[in-house]
This record gives C-alpha cells, sequence and structure tokens, in this order.
C-alpha cells in the first residue's frame, strides 16, 4: 500500500527538517521511501541539501532540476501525479512555504487526492512571525488548502526556537496546539521536541535537527 | 525568525517610515516582510521599476526628514551607487542593505563577501564614506539597523549593513529593543514644507564653484575624523594568549568561532577578532587584540579583500595570511583549523 504524507506550513515553520524525520523513520521500517522537494519558491534550507544523507539511507531524492544551482527559477521537470501512482512504499513530499509555495501542489492535487493512503500535514511553530496567534495560523492553514485545491487531515506541533530551545519552549506550545486544534477542527497528529533535550514521553515525537547553520554540524 | 524578516521588523521598530526596493535574491523576504507589514504601521511600501529608481526615491524621502531604506543584493547594490553618491553628497542619512551573493557579474545566488571592496572603499562615486556595519547574527542584524538608523541621524550620512545570504536566509530567536519613539530633530535642513515661516532649505550635491564644492568635502571629512575616533567597534574571542588572531568578518566569523574552539580544544593557542564596524575600521581594537600574536589570519568569503585593512591597521608588523572561499561556497570549521594548522598554530 501507497503512503503518501504532503507537508505544508509557513516558510520556516520546519517542514523540511520534518520531511527528513519522516524519509528516516520510513526507511528504517524498511519501507521503499522517495521525498520530493516541492520548494519552488525558496532555494534555500530544503530537503534537496540532504541528497547524501538520504543516499546513504537508500532514499529516493526527486528535486526540481535546478534545485541548489545558481538558476533561480520556478520550474518542476517531473511528474508528481506519476511518481504518487507507481510509488510502492512511502512518498513524501515536502512543499514550499505558505500558500506561494502550495500553488505547485495545487497542479498536482488530482492526482494526489486520487491515489493512496493520503495525510497531508500543517506544520506550524508557534514563535514564527506569521504565525504567532492559533487564528493566524488558521489563516494560513486555509489559504494553503485554496491554494493546493487540496485538504489538510491534522496539524503537527513543531513550535520551536532554533538552538535555544527547551523542555519549557515546546511544553509552552501545547495549548496553542490545542486552540489551533479547535479552530481548524482537525486532530494534533503530534508535537516535535529535538532528541537532544530527552523529552521521550507521549505527549513528543523526540527528531533529529537536520536544518542548521555549517558552524553547528 | 529569518534574518531578511527581522531587518525589516527593526528597521519599522527603529522608526522607518519609507521603504523603497525592488526583489532580488536572497534579500527578497525583506521587501516581502515591508510589503506585508509597512502600511499597518502608517508607513510606505513601494516596489520600484529599478534598483536606480528605489534609490532616488530613498534620496527624495529622507529629503522630507522621514526615516528612508532600501535594500538589494549585490548587482542590485552596484546599481545604487550613483544615487548613494547623491546620498553622501547631499549629506542625506538613510540605511541601505546588501544581503550580498556571489560575483562579478551576475554570479550567483549563495552567500558571498565579495562587497567588502565596494562597500568601504568605492560604493560611488566621489570623495566620501558609508558607515557600514557587519552583522554576524540575526540578533546583530537587528541591533545594527536600529543603530544604523540613529548614526545616519547624528552624522547625517548613508549606512550600509553589509549581511550575506547566509544570515539573510538563516532563522535564529531575536529579540527586539526598546526603542524610543522620538526621532531627531531635522528642522534646520528638511525639505518638508516651508510654509511661509521660514526661508526655504535646499537639498543638493552640485556645486557651481571649485571652492564651495571642496569646502563641503572638507566640512565632511571633518566629521569622518570623529566617526573614525567614536564609531569603531569589534568583538574579541579568546585573543588574550592568542599565537595566531584569526580575523572574519559577518556570517563568516561564525564559522571561524567554531574553528577556534575545535583549536583550543587541541591546545592551540588560537583566538578570534571580528570587526563589526567595517568602516570605520576598528584599527585601535585589531592592534590590542594581536599584541602578542605571532601571525594573523583573516577567513572570508571572498579573495581576500579584508587583509589590506588589516595590514594597515597593524603598520604591517605582524605576517596576515589568508583563507577564504568564493564564489558562493561557504568555508568549513574543519578548513578552518586545516589552515590554522597548517600556519604552525603553537600550543
Amino acid at each position: 500500500m501507497n503512503k503518501i504524507n504532503v507537508i505544508t506550513g509557513h516558510y520556516g515553520s520546519g517542514k523540511s527538517n520534518l520531511s527528513v524525520n519522516l524519509a528516516i523513520e520510513a526507511a528504517r521500517s524498511g519501507r521503499h521511501v522517495t521525498v520530493v522537494d516541492l520548494d519552488i519558491v525558496n532555494p534555500y534550507f530544503r530537503t534537496a541539501d540532504f541528497k547524501e544523507l538520504f543516499g546513504e539511507k537508500g532514499i529516493e531524492l526527486i528535486t526540481p532540476s535546478y534545485a541548489n544551482t545558481n538558476l533561480d527559477i520556478p520550474a518542476l521537470c517531473f511528474d508528481l501525479e506519476r511518481i504518487a501512482a507507481e510509488e510502492n512504499g512511502c512518498l513524501i513530499v515536502d512543499v514550499g512555504g505558505d500558500d506561494d509555495g502550495a500553488v505547485a501542489l495545487g497542479r498536482f492535487a488530482d492526482g494526489l487526492n486520487a491515489g493512496g493512503d493520503l495525510d497531508m500535514l500543517y506544520v506550524f511553530n508557534r514563535f514564527r512571525y506569521m504565525t504567532r496567534t492559533p487564528d493566524e495560523a488558521a489563516e494560513l492553514f486555509y489559504k494553503i488548502e485554496t491554494a493546493s485545491r487540496m485538504k489538510h487531515t491534522a496539524i503537527v506541533n513543531n513550535s520551536n526556537l532554533g538552538c535555544e530551545t527547551t523542555a519549557e519552549t515546546v511544553e509552552s506550545s501545547l495549548e496553542y496546539a490545542d486552540q489551533l486544534s479547535r479552530l481548524v477542527n482537525l486532530s494534533v497528529a503530534f508535537s516535535t521536541a529535538p532528541k537532544s533535550l530527552g523529552m521521550d514521553d507521549r505527549r513528543f515525537k523526540s527528531i533529529d535537527v537536520y536544518v542548521k547553520p555549517v558552524w553547528d554540524r | 525568525m529569518k534574518g531578511n524578516e527581522a531587518l525589516a521588523e527593526a528597521a519599522m521598530r527603529a522608526g522607518c517610515k519609507c521603504f523603497f526596493g525592488y526583489p532580488i535574491t536572497p534579500q527578497t523576504e525583506l521587501a516581502a516582510y515591508m510589503a506585508k507589514r509597512m502600511q499597518k504601521n502608517g508607513g510606505v511600501f513601494l516596489q520600484a521599476e529599478s534598483e536606480i529608481a528605489a534609490i532616488n526615491m530613498v534620496l527624495g524621502a529622507a529629503s522630507t526628514g522621514v526615516r528612508a531604506m532600501t535594500s538589494s543584493s549585490s548587482p542590485g547594490i552596484s546599481l545604487k551607487s550613483e544615487g548613494i553618491s547623491y546620498l553622501a553628497g547631499s549629506d542625506l542619512p538613510c540605511v541601505i542593505i546588501n544581503v550580498e551573493r556571489g560575483g562579478p557579474g551576475l554570479g550567483g545566488i549563495q552567500p558571498s563577501q565579495a562587497d567588502y571592496w565596494q562597500a568601504t572603499k568605492g560604493l560611488g562615486h566621489g570623495d566620501f564614506h558609508l558607515l557600514v556595519y557587519a552583522p554576524a547574527s540575526v540578533q546583530e542584524m537587528v541591533d545594527m539597523v536600529v543603530k544604523a538608523f540613529d548614526k545616519a541621524d547624528e552624522y547625517r550620512m548613508p549606512a550600509l549593513i553589509l549581511a550575506d545570504g547566509l544570515l539573510g536566509q538563516m532563522m535564529e530567536p531575536v529579540a527586539f529593543p526598546e526603542i524610543k519613539a522620538e526621532m531627531p530633530d531635522k528642522s534646520s535642513w528638511a525639505t518638508n514644507g516651508h510654509k511661509n515661516k521660514r526661508e526655504h532649505h535646499i537639498i543638493n550635491s552640485l556645486y557651481l564653484t571649485p571652492d564651495e564644492l571642496e569646502k563641503t568635502v572638507l566640512d565632511r571629512y571633518e566629521r569622518y575624523a570623529v566617526i573614525k575616533e567614536n564609531e569603531t567597534d569589534a568583538e574579541t574571542y579568546l585573543t588574550e594568549d592568542a599565537d595566531i588572531v584569526v580575523c572574519a568578518f559577518g556570517a563568516t566569523a561564525r564559522v571561524v568561532k567554531s574553528a577556534v574552539n575545535d583549536a583550543r580544544d587541541q591546545g592551540i593557542k588560537v583566538g578570534m577578532f571580528r570587526p563589526k564596524t567595517l568602516w570605520p575600521y576598528p584599527n585601535k581594537e585589531i592592534k590590542k587584540a594581536c599584541e602578542n600574536a605571532s601571525k594573523v589570519l583573516s577567513v572570508e568569503m571572498n579573495m581576500g579583500q579584508m587583509v589590506d585593512d588589516i595590514k594597515l591597521a597593524l603598520n604591517c608588523e605582524k605576517p596576515v595570511e589568508f583563507f577564504g572561499r568564493t564564489g558562493g561556497v561557504i568555508p568549513t570549521p574543519a578548513e578552518v583549523l586545516a589552515k590554522i594548522k597548517a600556519m604552525g598554530g603553537n600550543n
């Protein structure tokens, strides 16, 4: 059975980092995994940066032809619908930020909606400037649905303050997550916490931080 | 916040009421943020038809005494250079942001610091300087934008924030300082309407006789002397006992600090000097930081544009070596550490 995860959210909400985590987790369970980098609105900090890591883990990576080159043009040279139909394991689609990035997803909406077991996850970080309140996060949630012509199935709380994230940072976001959940009438699939915090209780999904500056690697 | 967003938010909080821009990677988020927020803040956001138009709109707005800003990335800053010279020649305060990318020419969209010479020596024709600030974190982008507006007003001259694509695109937590709402009094020169109640003011960079023009330049250079004395700023890190001092500005200093820590772990006596103002260059500060060093290394994302300034500041008394990557390639801490070891960093 083909499992499709579509990851959307605000610029810088942590979509790519979550996509890498989900891909590695799925690969560990022995499934064939394909990651599609669908970001044609921002050329930096993207899943295409993890080509080498994916190679080591046997994860297939499909990116816009000019990703990580100096040719900054919004061109997609692959057919996501065909990839979705042919993939026989797990497909992760990392969408560009905001409704701007979700427009590219809309091009493939019909095929994806008709496909297999689909989850469309809305990732939010309550500390990002456009989603400071649950109302703002809900507004963007619906804008992304309109632009992509698809419906989210759950929300993911990825609230963090980068390298300054503490247990308190992530714990303080749980109430916000509940409020947003009520506003958009969808459940919180999970809340994330960086593995380094050791918060392995049932409230959090521990994730690795892959997207970080060169001096922290 | 992302660096570009933080620059925009800081500018608005510092009282910037007019932003004129034109899109270019990797600074576009700055203009996009301004487009979303400026009007709600009671200001003007305008996407001009070109970089040249944008900088001349800054000149017009600054003439009326409001805080005005423009931003671009390397090729766009080159286009603005004529207008920047006119702003300097008209003694007008404003803030210009350069989120550098690889060059020359159209170059690339990855981070670079290859506009050091342009920013510190030659951003436009004529005898003049800009205040040049080089942030190394998103927080410092915020602090320096606020400072740049204040200092530009104080000295009636343009100030430039020399950032790079790495800082512009990266995300770090930031805190916004309390900013005083009171703006400096510009009533003695601003062209904001005399209403028949005072002599009219003239903003101009054209003078009809050489003597007149020379006098305006000499007056400006008197101010520059005060700035050189009072406005230098730098960070030193583990330099007291350092045998090698590594100099770096902007994002590269983050890489260098990482390499310095790795070297210290291996017992190598190395420290870091980071100029926060590139003009005026912190000559006194670097001299002091290198007091006990036998060698100096400059690490940059260019081909060594800061090396001569270091040599001049040190009166060529110490050898200055260079390591850099260019064209959008970011040096790694491991590469910098290897260079420190190759220079024979002593334990």
